[in-house]
């Protein structure tokens, strides 16, 4: 009537089930597909500004739920009935106060409450899904032969040259092809059989930028606007990244001031009194003319403040950034705040607009909260690829 | 271990016979405590690959990591029936187990539910879920992960939706006999005088109406689309069947749990009292697992917002047992599933003594004891068991288009479905139908409301 196996006895081969889990096997795939997921819901996930708690590690970590597998259900009621058990209870006994806010896991359903899990993704990998779901434009180097550097590329082949370019294979070649019409020649590789790579020279685009990432510090810039800033900050820097070899960044704060500082020291200074942005542009001009020729760089520069600034300094600052534009591929300008329905109505906010409509390579932002960062960061590579005219 | 079991299970098996048990042969097997949850999970040993098991399988192994689960024992029947042991646990827990598991294998052997459902699908269900299995994964070879996975999140999301009334293998449509009868054809008197020349074609009175795709409402979701799909391939249609076929295996497990578990409790507690074979503190320990599985899963003074269904199964059985006899309880055994049983013989006594009550859960989590009279208990119990579990969903139209309308039966339901999952739902759908679908249900207002698929 019966038999009975125990899995080890039952061939030398061990159990098929101890080789693989078919569990871990569907959750595996249950993870790729929720990465797919948050692929296609980046912008929204990576705006949130936790992820850049450790944006030196090159990846954040995102919580995700569990994805879903929807069946048929019936909508959620006010009061669901279910059946319970136990002593002493009376109709009208509350079993659970109600909590307000969180989510109902009542009526004995499997007890599946939301869990959540972190995934890690590497930054390198966000950005390029990045760029093809937001449909970014590559950055555009600055136009012209200034900013062009000559490189020798290997183009071709010549019967003379020196030494050091002889291409032994393509020689060998020649004297094999030689040998065979020329039956009796005694010579195994005479001088007719050398060949010589040429080199050419070749202008090539700069591959190296500088940004210039300027942030008013002064007292009216709370944490939230300065959260935001280098919410922006980052990612601007991630996207040029993508596209640059060589970078190089300065990090200037100013208040009445303006000083430079190191990345690490950067988002932690915190100034003192008023604002007067034209000392930060002055600070900027500076670094540029002194350590970057602005003929082998492609500059870039970001300036994040609240807005406010002295209005005497309104003719100082618009100059400087006149002096400072013309050697920027592009400047963007974020206006960070708290309010939602400000509309770049600032002090600063009217330089830049003037400035834009000097046709000077600028883009204005505003950032209100994390979910107007992405939008600006594409605005802002949107803007570079048509200002700068090539496209 | 083994060995100790090997020699209670035949003397178990003996006293069985001896109890009037009536089953087919057991395979039992040892496995892993990781085999066995996999198995909890999948619902068959061998199954295929899907990625909502992923997320099952976590929420088990959470579960299990946190010791709020844990399973005895798995048994698929059939014949033979296959069931498997943990080698975690002790030779008590598995001796009350092997009993535990006898008791199961009368019950699916001779309760109606089924016998009718293994007279459709069969005896060999495990051997050929991994049939199916193998074939998926050939599919997948051939089609690639991707096409397989979206055919098997429509298929899996409709698993439910069968009709286990009619049988299981179906052949499309037919025109009801009269009506083919009047229908003139070729052979037909009036087909060859309507012809002759200078007659006058009679009027076509007896043209027929086209049929209606379907005659009546569909609730065979899985079986509709598999036959009626306008642009499913072959691969795919198999895949729904082998879905669908499984589910019917499923089916009369769902709809009978509190019997079969009461059932099995039963058999194992009493089997086990007459084994005399057993030494006294082995017997003391198997004893000490039983009342942990049929203990309410309140203890003392805790109220619990669930019953348990071994709880509930085993004390309606013994009382049955003790009042209307052996033979009297095993006809109910034969005849009825949950929903006779609870609403037969769940008495307003047992329900006082076992402190049954009704409550009800606000949306903020606020739980509240009800008034309730017995039928609105015996109600609540079965209500997550209605129509396996799901809404009452059905067929209403095959468009001429190709297009599928959907009913859902929300006068059944009572109300509406969630429209967002719903419409998640019709996504899967729509990827396998392929031309326009909808699924007509009501908002929270009560109004008629069409749904479509979110991509659409």
């Amino acid at each position: 009537m019966m038999s009975f196996t125990d899995g080890e006895a039952r061939n030398g081969l061990g159990r098929w089930y101890d080789l693989f889990s078919r569990g871990t096997r569907d959750w595996l795939r249950h993870n790729a597909k929720v990465r797919q997921a948050v692929r296609d819901h980046l912008p929204e996930l990576v705006a949130g500004s936790d992820v850049l708690s450790n944006p030196r590690d090159r990846t954040v970590k995102v919580p995700v739920r569990f994805l879903e597998h929807h069946r048929f259900r019936l909508r959620d009621q006010d009061d669901e009935l279910g059946a319970g058990q136990g002593a002493n209870v009376k109709p009208g006994d509350v079993l659970r106060p109600g909590q307000s806010g969180s989510g109902t896991d009542a009526g004995g359903g499997e007890g599946e409450g939301p869990l959540s899990f972190v995934l890690e993704f590497q930054i390198d990998d966000i950005l390029d899904w990045l760029w093809e779901e937001l449909e970014l434009p590559n950055l555009q180097p600055r136009a012209g032969t200034a900013i062009e550097e000559d490189v020798y590329v290997r183009e071709g082949w010549d019967k003379r040259g020196a030494r050091s370019r002889l291409d032994r294979r393509r020689t060998l070649k020649e004297a094999v092809k030689r040998r065979s019409v020329q039956p009796d020649s005694r010579i195994p590789i005479g001088n007719d059989d050398l060949r010589f790579r040429q080199l050419a020279r070749r202008p090539k685009p700069s591959a190296s930028a500088v940004v210039f990432f300027v942030l008013d510090v002064s007292s009216s810039m709370d944490e939230h606007c300065r959260k935001l800033a280098k919410t922006f900050f980052f990612w601007a820097l991630q996207g040029i990244r993508r596209q640059y070899t060589s970078i190089e960044t300065v990090f200037v704060a100013h208040t009445v001031d303006a000083w430079e500082f190191a990345e690490q020291e950067f988002f932690q200074v915190r100034g003192e009194g008023g604002t007067k942005s034209s000392t930060g542009f002055a600070r900027a001009h500076e670094i540029l003319v002194e350590r970057f020729d602005p003929a082998r760089y492609n500059c870039y520069l970001f300036y994040a403040t609240d807005g406010h600034n002295f209005s005497e300094d309104r003719g100082a600052a618009t100059t400087e950034l006149q002096r400072l534009l013309p050697l920027m591929n592009f400047a963007g300008y974020a206006e960070v705040s708290q309010q939602s329905h400000r509309h770049m109505d600032t002090e600063i906010a009217a330089i830049w607009q003037r400035l834009a409509a000097e046709d000077l390579p600028v883009g204005s932002y505003m950032l209100n909260e994390d979910a107007d960062i992405w939008p600006a960061i594409k605005a802002f590579f949107t803007d570079q690829a048509t200002r700068t005219g090539v496209s | 271990m083994p060995s100790r079991l090997d020699q209670y299970i035949p003397q178990l098996e003996a006293l069985a016979a001896a109890q009037g048990l009536v089953y087919h042969p057991v395979d039992f097997e040892v496995v892993p405590a990781s085999f066995m949850m996999e198995v909890a999970v999948y619902g068959l040993p061998v199954r295929m690959p899907h990625w909502s098991f992923g997320v099952r399988w976590v929420y088990q192994m959470i579960q299990h990591r946190m010791g709020h689960s844990r399973i005895f024992e798995v048994v698929f029947p059939g014949n033979p029936n296959h069931a498997y042991l943990v080698d975690t646990n002790s030779i008590e827990e598995n001796t009350l187990v092997v009993a535990h598991v006898l008791g199961h294998a009368d019950f699916s052997r001779n309760n109606m539910a089924f016998v009718r459902s293994q007279e459709q699908v069969g005896y060999h269900i495990v051997e050929q879920a991994a049939a199916h299995a193998h074939r998926i994964q050939e599919a997948i070879d051939q089609q690639g992960e991707q096409r397989v996975e979206r055919v098997l999140d429509a298929a899996l999301a409709l698993e439910p939706h069968i009709d286990t009334d009619l049988p299981l293998n179906r052949s499309r449509y037919q025109r009801p006999e009269r009506q083919v009868a009047r229908e003139p054809g070729e052979a037909d008197f009036g087909g060859r005088y309507a012809r002759l020349p200078g007659v006058k074609a009679a009027p076509a009175a007896t043209r027929l109406e086209p049929l209606h795709i379907p005659p009546r409402p569909e609730r065979d979701l899985l079986w509709f689309i598999a036959q009626y799909a306008p642009e499913m391939e072959d691969w795919e249609r198999d895949i729904f069947l082998a879905v669908r076929k499984e589910s019917w295996y499923f089916q009369p497990v769902f709809n009978c749990q509190i019997m079969n578990e009461g059932w099995a409790s039963y058999w194992h507690s009493r089997l086990l009292r007459e084994a005399d074979f057993l030494p006294s503190q082995f017997y003391v320990d198997c004893m000490k697992t039983h009342s942990d599985v049929v203990s309410p899963h309140a203890s003392d003074k805790q109220v619990a917002l669930r019953i348990n269904p071994y709880h509930l199964g085993y004390v309606l059985w013994e009382r049955l047992i003790a009042e209307r006899g052996f033979s009297a309880a095993r006809e109910i055994m034969q005849q009825e599933d949950d929903f006779g049983f609870i609403r037969n013989y769940l008495t307003a006594e047992i329900a006082d003594e076992l402190d049954l009550f009704v409550y009800s859960a606000s949306r903020a989590g606020a739980v509240r004891v009800t008034e309730s009279t017995l039928d609105q208990l015996r109600e609540t119990i079965l209500a997550p068991k209605f129509n396996f579990g799901a809404p009452r969903v059905a067929v209403e139209d095959l468009g001429s288009d190709g297009s599928l309308t959907l009913r859902h039966q929300y006068r059944d339901d009572g109300r509406g479905l969630d429209a967002g999952r719903a419409r998640h739902v019709l996504d899967y759908v729509q990827q396998v139908w392929r031309r326009p679908v909808r699924l007509i249900t009501v908002d929270g207002r009560g109004e008629e409301t069409s749904l479509t698929a979110t991509a659409a």
